[in-house]
């Protein structure tokens, strides 16, 4: 049995900072991520990040995730365990149960836990969904900027969320024709200057349309076609209204959900508040669960922006070493710190959703 | 418009547009951000203080283009990729607008190219003046090319090479 004092879970924007802070205060950390590298979605994102410089604001993802796990390697507090997926919790003896390169099981006692395991992508119901060629936009993403293989030669983007707008202008620039983008919304939800980025690129954005259907190629049995139609006041089809577009390729971008399989295992109480992807955990100010000692930072706490992550991370690492005993007398001020930088964050417009959300979470 | 295909209308446009006498003396920065979100490396890239400080990090740009000189270093510091530099001053029947360029092949300076408008329609060609990518621009070459004086406020993109879709 492995013994650590705070195990954080997942090494993308949220573990990475939580596993740097808990070491800040003085606690020993154990990072576990189940890829061969740190950094999560960073190491895909080669767009320049929003935020202030305190969440490394123009600097690219991929770049935030050398800087971050380049802080990581050189801190002799933190252990980094790669290639390990936490797959259990025993909430009788809060042990996690841990297959390190799918053959080694390990089990660990920490004496605090932070979940930051991130999001998984939604999917869309329509005929033939399942097809070849018809991919989540973050599965394009990682295949395209990780392991440098084009998903096909033309695409249709469905959803204008910033991932959705984000993944075609990438896709552009690999040389990969977008055809359009649509999304069932009569809005884009995405940040506007990303989609005036890719409309000057000669793309276009559809609001108000979703799929009909999938058609494939009677030879390869792949995706050939995707229809879509148009979409009234009240979210129906408007039958005579399709569109055809010949397409190997069509990327799903429909919002994420928050991968929280241990927090369910752990017993912690979960709520489904719809404005944070799904169900997420219940906690308090400083990022602690219902479970005590269990704390959670990121996408897995409800999805939002690598920018928050990053802060909600850093305040539950803050808050676990603290509660470890760990505190020279500059936590509370810390943590204040990094409260008011994610209140700014999310206190404009586009930050009015996760505020219902959080809300709706706290009452 | 904007909310629904991410390209702004003239009336969404006119509140970014520096005065015509302004235009009248030089390069200045033409602000292309319409939408509150949480994000300031415009302020902290401008060197002349020019970009106001952001009493909150949600609010949109506010710049004095008087003060702007025109230098572009915060074209490539914009993580939105909004930011362009118009010079209208360059001859009797040309403007030169810089802009963010991140794809390849970069063009060279002196290469003719298309010249693009902001829903990616060629609206004529123009020459590169100048190709700045060094360490400072961190892969966001920033290309500047000559356009119709009267297509200032027009082109936004380029394509290199052009002819094709």
């Amino acid at each position: 049995m492995k013994h650590t004092e705070i195990a954080v879970i997942g090494g993308g924007p949220a573990g990475l900072m939580a596993a740097l802070a808990a070491a800040e205060m003085g606690a020993s950390v154990t990072l576990i991520d189940r890829n061969s590298r740190l950094g999560g979605q960073l190491v895909k994102q080669t767009h320049k990040f929003f935020g202030s410089e305190r969440q490394y604001a123009s600097v690219r993802g991929i770049d935030i995730a050398k800087i971050l796990s380049d802080k990581i390697e050189e801190n002799p507090k933190i252990e980094v365990m790669l290639d390990s997926t936490v797959v259990a919790y025993y909430p009788d003896d809060g042990v996690l149960g841990i297959e390190v390169e799918e053959k080694k099981w390990v089990k660990m006692k920490a004496e605090r836990i932070v979940v930051a395991t991130g999001a998984s992508e939604k999917f869309l119901l329509f005929e033939n969904n399942d097809l070849p060629g018809i991919y989540g936009a973050g599965a394009v993403q990682t295949l395209m900027n990780e392991h440098g293989v084009l998903p096909g030669k033309n695409v249709l983007m469905v959803g204008a969320g910033n991932i959705g707008l984000i993944v075609s202008y990438q896709l552009m620039q690999a040389g990969v024709n977008v055809k359009a983008i649509i999304d069932a919304a009569p809005t884009i939800g995405g940040y506007w200057v990303h989609a005036s980025k890719v409309a000057r690129l000669g793309i276009p954005i559809l609001t108000s349309h979703t799929v009909k259907a999938a058609y494939p190629n009677k030879m390869t049995g792949a995706l050939e076609r995707a229809v879509i139609w148009k979409l009234d006041e009240k979210w129906q089809p408007v039958p005579g209204t399709e569109k055809v577009f010949n397409v190997d390729v069509m990327c799903i971008a429909v919002g994420l959900s928050p991968l929280a399989e241990i927090l369910w295992q752990a017993g912690c109480r979960m709520k489904y508040v719809p404005e944070l992807g799904g169900h997420v955990p219940v906690r308090n100010e400083n990022m602690e669960t219902t479970v005590p000692g269990i704390y959670v930072a990121g996408d897995v706490a409800g999805v939002e922006e690598a920018s928050s992550a990053m802060m909600e991370g850093r305040l539950a690492g803050l808050s676990a070493a603290q509660s470890l005993g760990y505190d020279d007398g500059s936590c509370e001020d810390k943590k204040a710190e990094v409260k008011r930088e994610l209140e700014n964050l999310r206190s404009g417009p586009v930050g009015e959703k996760i505020r219902k959300g959080l809300s709706k979470l706290a009452s | 418009m904007l909310a629904t295909n991410g390209i702004p209308t003239a009336e969404e446009l006119a509140p970014r547009i520096p005065p015509a006498e302004r235009l009248k003396k030089g390069p200045v920065a033409v602000i292309e951000c319409f939408q509150k979100i949480p994000c300031n490396p415009c302020y902290t890239a401008c060197r002349v203080g020019a970009i106001e400080k952001f009493e909150d990090i949600n609010d949109l740009p506010k710049i004095d283009f008087e003060k702007c000189t025109g230098c572009g270093l915060c074209i490539s510091k914009c993580p939105g990729l909004a930011i362009f530099v118009v010079d209208e001053t360059y001859s009797e029947s040309e403007a030169t607008v810089s802009m963010p360029f991140e794809f390849l092949p970069l063009p060279e300076e002196g290469q003719e190219v298309d010249l693009l408008d902001r829903s990616g329609a060629v609206v004529g060609r123009g020459k590169v003046v100048k190709v700045r990518k060094g360490k400072y621009e961190d892969r966001t070459p920033i290309v500047t090319v000559t356009v119709p004086k009267h297509l200032s406020m027009v082109v936004r993109n380029i394509r290199v090479g052009g002819g094709k879709k």
